[in-house]
């Protein structure tokens, strides 16, 4: 049984004075216990989004929340303030993109680390303290018992990073949400963070949800990657099978964008054209087709469907590798 | 060469323990370097430090009439000063110059408990507001759009003027009451702000309750500019404590030694002793002037976007 199931989930954002923008339109995909699944899209393309609406995170006005998100049978979409609160940081954890704004600059990273040790597993301070320089070690950071009582702009980049997902995982979720953890970092840093994270998991046995938009990451990391565009799943794939043959030219086009080291000198990089506000709506049509190098008629007329493919899913009338049609 | 040597080392040792700035080490540094901030905290520590002492600084008892001074009072001429007195007398035979100094005094003490109970009551008001938001938010700050389309003088006036018999309380109660709606303001909009930052996310995501939330993570981040404006706020509360006396709506105890009641009695003598009116005068400008220069260095100091 998977441990999180996401149905047909929506989120469309309505203000008043302006027309309501579906950001996640129609998203399902699973999470099996211990399993490391990846999002990938660029900005805008809803990943950051889902990750909010599972978590509950997202304002109750202005922002309406379909479809069904199961974590264990239960249905997170339906739960309580208060029941969400309780499940927050205990079951499911986050980590988000920008390390030095996600701590309280006012507060020791001590505090902030038992804080959630005290709430969610009950303990004294005295022990959540102890716990506390456990888990900071455990994450590598040098010196644990010091660093507890100092404060975040004390912390390099890097130890900021390494402590939130400290706090993230400090009550052992079952399901931990990774929104970009590295983007802020420097590419160094990026590497450890992630290696740490995957020795995180593989140890603990807990779920991951990357979110990305670097495919870099994906391929270090993920067991299953999910390919968003416009806000709906345009590709599932095995990671292998991702980065052998992808199908969506969507997909294609994000991997033939990665500069490589043994690409020929004066080779080009291959861009993906236009940019996501080119987008077009999903209704009657495929978004991507005003960027997509294989677009035909079909694609601008009829919605494609996400359809079992070679092994994975895919929304598309003309995927790479496939003859078909006139151009 | 050896003394460079441990110069050096000694230098590394202190950046080693300063272990990075915070914001209040920064805030501070940049304070020390700026001469407004300096004259500021200077006269204001100045001030608190007479207004505490002034009972034992003051050469003579500042309630009593003294017969040396009495004996050349006439309605046309105010005695100047003579051994003892440094300043002569006022209009009632009081000693001038311990009346100045002590009055300090009632200026801290109005001028400190207006801000704090305006502080006080605009932060229980604006963190209620900040914290809970809704109809509660939209209740609070309506009422806060009342008391702020008033002026201010005129509010602590009226204020001022339902109490018959004017004490000190009446002054710190109207001049309070002034301060109120921009203590609420500023700090529902910070908490506001804070509502929506990254930290406060991430620690919904971890799912702390949300009196922790509001306690620990949105109100001490929340404090920086309700600090500040509590130092302007300390100059302008002088200041009106200071017109309400003018006014002869403070304290109903004509001979208390009170700068803004000293400068109203002294009004009608101009041309007989100038001084009288004058020293208050300088006295609350002065004062008012110490404090708002550290409230706008403090200003300037805490804002990130002025950092150098």
């Amino acid at each position: 049984m998977a441990l999180l199931e996401v149905r047909d989930l929506s989120v469309v954002f309505r203000r008043k004075g302006t027309r309501p923008f579906t950001a996640v339109d129609g998203v399902g995909f699973d999470v099996q216990p211990g399993q490391t699944v990846g999002l990938v899209g660029e900005s805008g393309s809803g990943k950051s989004v889902t990750a909010l609406a599972i978590m509950g995170l997202l304002p109750k006005r202005g922002a309406e929340v379909t479809g069904s998100v199961k974590f264990e049978d239960t249905e997170m979409l339906r739960l309580s303030d208060k029941q969400l609160r309780d499940r927050r940081g205990r079951d499911l954890g986050m980590v988000f993109q920008d390390p030095l704004s996600s701590l309280n600059p006012v507060i020791p990273i001590g505090l902030q680390i038992t804080e959630v040790l005290e709430r969610h597993r009950g303990m004294s301070r005295k022990q959540a303290s102890v716990e506390a320089v456990d888990l900071l070690g455990r994450v590598g950071i040098p010196d644990p018992n010091r660093r507890l009582s100092e404060y975040p702009h004390q912390l390099s980049g890097g130890m900021r990073q390494r402590a939130l997902i400290a706090i993230a995982l400090a009550c052992r979720p079952r399901l931990l949400i990774a929104d970009e953890p590295t983007t802020a970092l420097d590419v160094t840093i990026q590497a450890q963070i992630l290696a740490l994270l995957s020795e995180l998991v593989r140890d603990t046995g807990t779920a991951l949800i990357m979110i990305t938009h670097d495919l870099g990451v994906v391929a270090g990391l993920c067991d299953e990657v999910n390919v968003m565009y416009g806000g709906r799943v345009v590709e599932r794939a095995e990671r292998h099978a991702l980065f052998a043959s992808s199908r969506h030219p969507y997909t294609h086009g994000l991997l033939a964008s990665i500069p490589r080291l043994d690409a020929p000198r004066g080779e080009k990089l291959l861009p993906i054209k236009g940019s996501v506000a080119d987008n077009i709506p999903w209704e009657h049509a495929c978004a991507f087709a005003p960027r997509c190098p294989n677009a035909l008629e079909v694609c601008r007329d009829v919605t494609p469907e996400l359809s079992p493919d070679n092994g994975g899913m895919l929304r598309c009338h003309n995927p790479v590798g496939q003859m078909s049609g006139v151009r | 060469m050896t003394k460079l040597l441990t110069r050096k080392a000694e230098r590394i040792d202190e950046l080693a323990e300063s272990g990075g700035t915070s914001l209040a080490k920064d805030a501070f540094r940049r304070m020390r370097r700026s001469p407004a901030a300096i004259t500021g905290a200077v006269i204001t520590i100045l001030f608190v430090l007479l207004a505490i002492f002034s009972p034992w600084l003051a050469p003579k008892d500042p309630y009593v009439r003294y017969d040396e001074l009495r004996e050349n009072l006439t309605p046309s001429h105010i005695p100047g000063p003579m051994p003892g007195f440094l300043l002569g007398s006022d209009q009632n035979g009081f000693d001038f110059f311990s009346r100045l100094l002590v009055a300090s005094q009632q200026t801290l003490i109005v001028g400190v408990g207006a801000t704090v109970i305006g502080a006080a009551i605009g932060m229980l008001i604006g963190g209620l507001a900040g914290a809970l938001g809704g109809w509660v938010d939209t209740l609070l700050m309506r009422f806060t759009d009342i008391l702020l389309a008033l002026p201010s003088l005129l509010l602590a006036v009226s204020i001022a003027a339902m109490f018959a018999n004017g004490t000190q309380w009446t002054v710190i109660i109207a001049v309070s009451v002034v301060s109120v709606p921009i203590f609420a303001r500023l700090l529902r909009g910070s908490m506001l702000a804070q509502r929506s930052s990254d930290h406060v996310l991430a620690a919904t995501a971890l799912g702390v309750k949300r009196t922790t939330i509001v306690f620990r993570h949105m109100l001490p981040n929340s404090l920086g500019p309700v600090i500040v404006q509590a130092t302007l706020t300390l100059a302008t509360s002088i200041l009106e404590a200071a017109a309400l006396s003018f006014l002869g709506l403070g304290d109903s105890d004509p001979d208390r030694a009170e700068w803004g009641l000293m400068l109203a009695k002294a009004q009608g003598l101009l041309d007989v002793k100038p001084e009288l009116a004058f020293y208050p005068a300088i006295a609350i400008i002065v004062v008012a002037l110490g404090f708002t220069l550290l409230g706008e260095s403090l200003r300037e100091a805490l804002d990130p976007k002025n950092r150098r």
